[in-house]
Order: C-alpha cells, then sequence, then structure tokens
C-alpha cells in the first residue's frame, strides 16, 4: 500500500508541478538519478561508420572507468543526423526537449554541428562535440557549454606549413573542394606557409564534391611548383590521390596535406599514396604503450580496428567522465562542472591533451609518411598546437 | 596558357564529355522513347563500380568482370522493368519521380547491405596501366585513352543501331507513335523492355569502365546524376545525338571553367544551361 500511495502523492505532486508549468524538467530529473546521454550521430549514409566508432569510442572509455558517471547510472538516447545540415536543429532539439538529455554528444558533420551549437546556445545543454571541425563553434560562436575532443579544419593543416619550408619546398600549389572545410583547411596552410617564408603560387580549388581533377592536374604541372598541398577527404581523396599519381605527378611533385587525405583510403588508393605527407592529431601507427593499449582493447570489444573516429569518440567519454567525477556527479551545478571540463588532462591514445580557453583540445600534431599501405608516424609538427579561438569571448 | 596545355585541356574535355555522354544516353533514351523520368539513374552508375569491384576482385580479371557486370545489369534492368517501370509508362511524371527517387534509397541500402561503407579502388589491368608522357612532368595515364576509346564504339554502335538497324526503326515507330507501331504489329512492350535494358546497361558499363580512376565509394551515383541531367536538358529530352554534342560542351566548358574562372566554376555549367534554355528552350536537338 505504502509504495502505491507513494506513487499516488508523486503523481499529484507531479500534476500540480506540471500546472504550474516551470518547475517539471526539474522534477522529471529527479525523480531517476540517473544521467541521461544523447548521442547525435550519423548512423546511415557515408559518414556512417565514423558515427559507429566514435558511440563505440565514447562507451568503451566511460566502461572503463566503472560504465558511470560521478557514481550515477546511464541511460543512453540516440538519434540518427544522417549528416543532414536541413534537420540539425530538429535533431538536436528532439534530443533536448523530448528526451530531456543532459549531455549532447555529436556530431562529424560540419553543417549539422551549426544546428546542433544553435540549440546548444539557446538551451545550454552540455555539448560536446566528437569530430566536426567547423571554426565557428569554438570560435565566434564558442559558449561556456560546447567543449571539442577532435580539432578546428584549421589545425592539421596550421602544422604544415614549416615540415615543407623544412624539406626546401618554396613554392606551393594549394588544391581542395571550395566548401567551408576546404577553406578553413587553406587558412591554416596559409598561415603557417607563409609564416615560414613559403609562396603559394596559386590555390585551385573545385566545386564540392566534384571529384573531376584531370584539368586541375593539368595545370599543376604546367605550373611546376615544388610540392602541392591539399584538403580532401573521403572518396574523393582516394580518387585524387589516383589520378594524381596517373597523371605522372607522383614523383615530380611531392604531394602533401591535412591527415584526413590519406584516413581510410589507403586500401582503395594502394601504391599511388606512397610517400604522401601528412599532419594529423593522430596515427594509427602510433607507437606508444598507451596506444598499443587503447587499439588492443577496441578491437577486442568491438571485432574491428579503431580509427581516428574511435579515439575522438573514446576522449569524448574520458572527458564527460573526468569531467562528471570531479563534482561528484553534480551536473545541474554548472560553473563547476564547465570548470572541471575545462582543466581536464586527458591521457589519449593520441597522446596527453588539454583544452584551449575556447574549449578545443591543444595537441600535438604529427607529421605522417605513407610507407607500404600505412601512416607511419615520422616525428611531431608542431608541439601543443592551440587553434587561435579567434573571435571567442571566453575567458 | 600555352599551346601545348591547350591541347592538353582539350583532351581531357573530350575525355569527361564522352564519359558523360554514355551516362547521359541511357537517360536521355529512357526518357525519349518510354517518357519515363528516371532519377535512380546515377545509382546504376554506382551499382556497375560496385559489381565491377566486387567481381575483379573475384575474378581476379577487370575485362571478365565487365562482361559478366554488363550481363548482369542488362538482367537487372530487365527484371526492373518488367516488376516495375513497366506499370509506370502511363502514369504521371510526378509518380515516376517518386518511384524512382524512392529507389535511389533503396540501392543504396541495398549497396551498404552487400558491400558495405567503405571507399574501394579497382586496379587498372596491367596492359592498360601505362601513361604516356606529354610534357616534361605530366602524362598522360593510357587508360583514360581506353575509356574514351570504349565510349567511342559506344557512341558509334548507339548510332548504327538507332538509325540503320531493324530494331532501331521499330524502337523510332515506337517512340513516334506507340499505337500506330502496335497496329502494324511490333511488339512495343518487348520494345520498352529491350530499350530499359540498354539504358541500365549504359550506365552500369559506365561505372564499370570509370571503377579504376573513379574508385568506388557510397553516393557516387548522385554526384554524376545532377551533370547528366544537364546534358540531357540541354541536349534536348530524348536525343542521342544532342546528348553527345552537349556531353562534349559540358566537358569543354567545365574543364575551361576549372582553369580559366576558377572561382566560377561550380556555376558556369548551370549558366550554360540557363542560356541554351533561353535561345532554345526545348534543348539543342528536341525531336
Amino acid at each position: 500500500m505504502t509504495t502505491r500511495r507513494l506513487v499516488l502523492s508523486r503523481g499529484a505532486a507531479l500534476v500540480g508541478a506540471a500546472s504550474t508549468g516551470l518547475l517539471l524538467p526539474e522534477i522529471v530529473r529527479a525523480q531517476s538519478n540517473k544521467i541521461r546521454v544523447g548521442f547525435m550521430l550519423p548512423y546511415t549514409g557515408t559518414f556512417a561508420q565514423l558515427g559507429v566508432a566514435i558511440e563505440n569510442g565514447v562507451r568503451m572509455a566511460i566502461n572503463e572507468k566503472g560504465g558511470k558517471l560521478g557514481g550515477r547510472e546511464i541511460e543512453w538516447f540516440k538519434v540518427d543526423d544522417e549528416s543532414e545540415p536541413s534537420k540539425g536543429v530538429e535533431n538536436a532539439t528532439r534530443l533536448v526537449q523530448r528526451d530531456k538529455v543532459d549531455v549532447l554528444i555529436g556530431t562529424v558533420h560540419s553543417g549539422v554541428q551549426m544546428g546542433i551549437q544553435r540549440v546548444a546556445r539557446e538551451s545550454g545543454v552540455l555539448s560536446l562535440i566528437p569530430n566536426a571541425g567547423v571554426h565557428a563553434a569554438t570560435r565566434a560562436l564558442c559558449a561556456p557549454n560546447v567543449f571539442r575532443t577532435s580539432f578546428t579544419n584549421s589545425q592539421p593543416t596550421l602544422a604544415l606549413g614549416k615540415p615543407m619550408m623544412d624539406k626546401g619546398l618554396k613554392k606551393t600549389v594549394w588544391i581542395t573542394w571550395k566548401y567551408a572545410a576546404g577553406d578553413e583547411a587553406f587558412e591554416g596552410f596559409r598561415d603557417s606557409y607563409t609564416k615560414a617564408g613559403g609562396t603559394i603560387v596559386k590555390e585551385l580549388g573545385l566545386p564540392f564534391p566534384n571529384v573531376e581533377f584531370q584539368a586541375l592536374l593539368t595545370e599543376i604541372a604546367s605550373l611546376k611548383p615544388d610540392a602541392v598541398a591539399c584538403f580532401f577527404a573521403g572518396g574523393g581523396a582516394a580518387k585524387f590521390i589516383k589520378d594524381y599519381a596517373a597523371a605522372g605527378l607522383k614523383d615530380k611533385i611531392p604531394l602533401w596535406g591535412s591527415g584526413f587525405l590519406t584516413e581510410g583510403v589507403l586500401d582503395a588508393a594502394g601504391p599511388a599514396a606512397e610517400g604522401i605527407m601528412t599532419t594529423m592529431h593522430y596515427a594509427d601507427s602510433l607507437d606508444t604503450p598507451r596506444n598499443h593499449q587503447f587499439r588492443l582493447d577496441y578491437a577486442k570489444t568491438f571485432k574491428m580496428q579503431p580509427d581516428v573516429y574511435g579515439v575522438q569518440g573514446y576522449d569524448t567519454g574520458l572527458l564527460l567522465a573526468q569531467g562528471v567525477a570531479a563534482v561528484k556527479g553534480d551536473i545541474g551545478n554548472k560553473p563547476d562542472l564547465y570548470k572541471a571540463l575545462e582543466t581536464q588532462t586527458i591521457d589519449s591514445p593520441r597522446g596527453k591533451w588539454t583544452m584551449s580557453k575556447a574549449h578545443n583540445p591543444i595537441q600535438d600534431i604529427y607529421l605522417r609518411r605513407v610507407e607500404k599501405g600505412d601512416n607511419k608516424v615520422i616525428g611531431i609538427a608542431a608541439k601543443a598546437l592551440a587553434d587561435s579561438g579567434a573571435g571567442c569571448k571566453l575567458a | 596558357m600555352d599551346f601545348a596545355n591547350l591541347l592538353i585541356q582539350l583532351l581531357n574535355s573530350v575525355q569527361y564529355g564522352l564519359l558523360l555522354f554514355m551516362l547521359a544516353a541511357g537517360l536521355t533514351l529512357i526518357f525519349g522513347i518510354m517518357g519515363v523520368v528516371n532519377l535512380a539513374h546515377g545509382s546504376f552508375y554506382m551499382l556497375g563500380a560496385y559489381v565491377a569491384w566486387s567481381l575483379a576482385a573475384r575474378t581476379g580479371s577487370l575485362a571478365l568482370a565487365i562482361v559478366l557486370g554488363t550481363l548482369l545489369s542488362v538482367a537487372f534492368g530487365l527484371l526492373l522493368e518488367r516488376i516495375l517501370f513497366r506499370h509506370f509508362y502511363h502514369r504521371d511524371h510526378l509518380d515516376q519521380v517518386l518511384l524512382t527517387f524512392g529507389l535511389i534509397y533503396i540501392f543504396e541500402e541495398l549497396r551498404s547491405i552487400l558491400w558495405g561503407d567503405d571507399v574501394h579502388g579497382v586496379t587498372i589491368p596491367d596492359v592498360l596501366s601505362a601513361s604516356v608522357p606529354l610534357t616534361e612532368n605530366l602524362s598522360y595515364p593510357v587508360y583514360r585513352l581506353f575509356m574514351s576509346g570504349v565510349c567511342i564504339a559506344l557512341a558509334l554502335g548507339l548510332y548504327f543501331m538507332i538509325s540503320k538497324t531493324r530494331l532501331g526503326m521499330k524502337i523510332r515507330a515506337g517512340a513516334f507513335n506507340r499505337d500506330m507501331a502496335e497496329s502494324l504489329g511490333i511488339n512495343i512492350k518487348l520494345i520498352h523492355a529491350v530499350v530499359f535494358a540498354l539504358g541500365v546497361g549504359l550506365a552500369a558499363v559506365a561505372g564499370m569502365i570509370a571503377a579504376p580512376v573513379a574508385s568506388v565509394y557510397p553516393n557516387m551515383g548522385s554526384q554524376v546524376l545532377i551533370m547528366c541531367f544537364v546534358v540531357v536538358v540541354i541536349g534536348g529530352i530524348g536525343s542521342v545525338r544532342g546528348a553527345l554534342i552537349s556531353a562534349l560542351l559540358v566537358g569543354l566548358v567545365d574543364t575551361f571553367g576549372k582553369v580559366l574562372l576558377p572561382s566560377m566554376a561550380g556555376m558556369l555549367v548551370y549558366m550554360l544551361m540557363a542560356a541554351v534554355l533561353l535561345w532554345k528552350p526545348e534543348g539543342l536537338f528536341k525531336q
């Protein structure tokens, strides 16, 4: 009888709260002590595997910390964002308003991220970005409740200029898709390369995701630069690498790029990719005990090899677990929670990193060369590299 | 741009134009003869590429994969026509668009289930893997020349079939006046099935031939689909000759646009389309 009476009285309290309106979310949250974590990731379409890798990483990190957040159980929610920017706001709103998540983890596509950013800024929900590199999220539109665990689009290329000049490559042609990520990657390259004394002979571009490169390769051959630097990713990257080699440029003009050029496409590109130099915040072959342990555990748990996206998901899980543990599960205490998230050091498979003032990783960027179908790390291109966070007012 | 460079860029344009033609020919045939708007045309290109990749990996020979793949895709086309498209010839274009738009999703999902979401490479056969040096640091892959050769052969074959053979006469008769052709004893149903399978086959072959240089990746069909429609619209819907000329034109504008006006490269082809439509609203060679 007591339980039934309890239910009844609580129910009455709920109805009362509902009629006053405002209190409802607090009451519902107080009812269950679980922390509500929502994934908004691509589970279908081109980026489906990235979404799965990120979720795997998050779960693995939290399981390693005992499967709880600050001693509280977790209730998971999932939304497939389909990498569809036009549904970004709607999908994020669904997680925040319908599912009432405390934490929103997502996403991969920068356009969708801008939708999440809007919802995060308006609702104040804690938003963790496990991949999308769009500048605005940690620059002009940065927010105290938004944290990124991956990179900004210009971060890998910000480490590209110096090693190129060190190799004596003084004149470079830049080529990319003309869209936000390509333009932002160019910004990093331009700043670092011209600062190191290099000259950008010409900027070539084609509309995203056009893959008819032949005309531009002919143009590159006639310009005869010391090197070519680029930003491409996914299927288009594989095609660019193959076309570059087939045009006879591979052995005459060295190809450099942001590391996404050679992530997940080396099998498809085959021997054409040998010798390509890239800069990125991780490499599968990174030779540290931390990385070896991570790769072994991930492969055992999920029966597949981890990639950079799995690592970023893992770091998101670590950040969340460490941050919530620091406030002993009291995520309602936002100032302390944000402070805790800002000050964590993440012992990542990619190497230790910390948060910048604008909430983006300060991290080492590795210089890598493609050797025998693998991104071999040949050194650190830039130590503890931070994004400028230009325009972000968080202090 | 010096003269040698100009010639090479011309070669690039023709080569791209021919590949576009091969894709657009199937689309324009299916629309011109059966009046079906087929948005799923790009998916046949994608399926062709994936079939070539998986068969080449299994048989070890790209040539064999292309032969088998062509037979498979024609059979697939016949089957699709039989169970789906046949019932849509007389329906509204909106119904056809809905059907074929749905098919795009079904084919993408099928692709994901059968072959996964990875990017794959197809090796160029040894005989064709060489490159011809053109300038001191640029060479032209033999395989690209081979692709152009295949496209030209198919264009000639299509022309010959449509204008010189009995089957071609029946196809033209059916497109011109269906009822009259039928009352003269021509089996229009069979003709339609053949044309549809031919269209699917052309798109799939384009995908298979392009696989080694384009790589094989999800959504590759939707990228070419829009270009295909541009080609068909400029050329005049239903005209194979129009498709050829317009494909070459689009290749030219796209290639030189990228080099000479890089900031407008994305728009130029569509501006060409708008200009042609203003001048000739039915396209260059409306039948």
